[in-house]
């Protein structure tokens, strides 16, 4: 069995009297896509917000690379940052900054005594990557969904994550897009040599991009296993559901 | 059982409940600031990059308003002066009004509606959308570099501007002075200077610094805790300009106070 990259027990997070995730485990092992299912408002977001530290559970516990999320004093935590890539469900490019800068910001502000030539081949390698060199010099208002949720995986990939976290990077996107956007991930994977989850709704994206499949419903992961084990032998009446009307749609 | 106890509750009780939470949010927000401004690493390429914004930002419309401001208000004074034959005295009034009171007042007003609401504007988009969130995984400090600055900013370059409108607010009545009593540049200027005292200057430039610090920490405050959906972003916009204006007439007041305790002391 490989090394756990990630690991959670037991984890319960509620707002209010909203029980969001009512304790939920999972394990990704170092090297391997494990893709998070769920209906809107599952907690998704949730599970990997709690991951980087960006919100606390209310109970159990999140290992990530060995450590304690929770227990984490500031700088141990911004070092564990840096090592994980979230890619934000809608890109969260900085609005204010060109394409450039955007990636730029995390170059500059964590690896001290860059050369700009360094940092400039580094932005043109991470941009030539996500396949969109030509828009370097562009602010992200000019972009499209397609295009800024690229960019934005950019920018997580230039500090070389273990980790990679991709937030929806399908939605909303046309199929060919999606499936570009799928490759994008597979390719990460094989050259950056990372262990990834990826949350998504569209089951293409799952079955192409994924080792594993974790149902995240009412709170809990329903249900685990590889793509056919998940969904060609679904007992669950809303696991099954998931995956007829997922077809149906598409 | 919180919860019931908070159902029970009358509703004036709960709203009562809400202003205190606030409030102590809100103390917070500005102890968070004092802990951090001194820290490093200090972001000084922000700084100075949101000096330059608020400046060119406010400069226009200030200039603008400084200087009919000084037009108006001397004309408008001349008459009941006159009355008594004392219109030689038009500059020492019009220099003691606009440095103790007007300069400032106007500035802090004005950069309140257009600083003050773009700060909200801003962080609540950059909160909302997510951005600070992704500022805070790669592992900057969000508060320090938005909130940090843009107070700083405002709270340094305020007091500057309120000291260019005082003098684009002496150069409109002089020229209307200048006009009407044919008194020359340095005549003005003598009267002006004579008129005001250190006193003046310096209640000035502190209230301007606090308004300025006002200005800036309302803005990002009502942005850091905007919530979610751009309706509330055009809330945290505006609800920053109304309350930085409300508290700047506060301090104004207080200001007073205090100056007037000083000068008969
Ligand atoms: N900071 C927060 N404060 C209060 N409630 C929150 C917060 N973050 C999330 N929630 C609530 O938690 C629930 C789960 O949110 P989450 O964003 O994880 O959903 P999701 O599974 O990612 O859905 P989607 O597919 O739509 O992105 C939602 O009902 C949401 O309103
Ligand atoms: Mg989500």
């Amino acid at each position: 069995m490989k090394e756990k990259v990630v690991e959670a027990i037991g984890l319960k997070k509620s707002f209010g009297d909203l029980h969001v995730l009512k304790g939920v485990d999972l394990d990704l092992h170092r090297g391997e896509t494990v893709v998070i299912l769920g209906k809107s408002g599952a907690g998704k977001s949730v599970f990997i917000k709690i991951m980087v530290g960006l919100l606390t559970q209310d109970s159990g516990v999140m290992r990530v690379l060995g450590q304690d999320v929770e227990k984490l004093k500031t700088k141990a935590l911004n070092a564990l940052r840096l090592k994980i890539g979230f890619s934000f469900q809608n890109s969260a490019l900085y609005d204010s900054m060109t394409v450039k800068e955007n990636l730029e910001f995390p170059l500059v502000r964590n690896i001290k005594n860059l050369s700009r030539k360094e940092k400039d081949l580094k932005i043109e390698e991470m941009l030539d990557s996500v396949g969109l060199p030509q828009t370097i010099n562009q602010m992200p208002s000019e972009l499209s969904g397609g295009q800024k949720k690229r960019i934005g995986v950019a920018r997580t990939l230039i500090l070389n994550p273990e980790i990679m976290l991709y937030d929806e990077p399908t939605a909303g996107l046309d199929p060919i897009t999606c499936m570009d956007i799928n490759n994008l991930i597979n390719e990460v994977q094989e050259r950056y040599r990372t262990s990834s989850i990826v949350i998504t709704h569209d089951l293409t994206c799952a079955k192409v991009t994924g080792d594993r499949m974790a149902v995240l419903l009412d709170g809990q992961f329903r249900s685990k296993g590889s793509f056919q084990e998940v969904f060609s032998k679904a007992e669950d009446e809303q696991v099954k559901s998931f995956y007829d009307y997922n077809f149906i749609e598409s | 059982m919180a919860e019931e106890a908070d159902d029970r509750k009358p509703l004036l009780s709960k709203k009562i409940d809400k202003f205190f939470k606030g409030l102590a949010d809100a103390w917070n927000f500005v102890r968070r600031y004092f802990q951090e401004v001194f820290m490093p690493p200090f972001e000084f390429k922000e700084l100075i990059h949101q000096c330059y914004r608020i400046g060119v930002e406010s400069l226009p419309l200030i200039s603008l308003t400084g200087f009919i401001v000084g037009i108006v208000f001397t004309n408008q004074s001349r008459p009941s002066l006159s009355e008594f034959g004392a219109s030689s005295w038009l500059p020492s009034l019009i220099s003691i009004a606009v440095v103790r009171a007007m300069g400032p007042l106007v500035t802090a007003l004005i950069a309140a509606g257009k600083v003050g609401s773009s700060i909200g504007a801003e962080i609540g988009s950059m909160k909302v959308t997510e951005q600070i969130d992704a500022m805070e995984v790669s592992a900057t400090n969000p508060f320090k570099f938005l909130v940090v600055t843009r107070v700083t900013a405002t709270t340094i370059m305020i007091p500057l501007l309120v000291m260019y409108t005082d003098f684009v607010a002496l150069m409109g009545s002089f020229l209307n002075v200048n006009a009407n009593e044919m008194v020359s540049l340095t005549t003005f200027f003598f009267q002006v200077f004579e008129s005001i005292t250190f006193l003046d200057i310096w209640s000035s430039v502190l209230k301007s610094i606090l308004f300025g610090f006002t200005i800036g920490i309302v803005g990002c405050y009502k942005g850091y805790n905007s919530t979610k959906g751009t309706e509330g972003v055009g809330r945290a916009a505006n609800s920053a300009v109304v309350i930085s204006m409300f508290l700047i007439f506060i301090e104004e007041l207080l200001a007073l106070q205090i100056v007037n305790a000083i000068r008969n002391m």
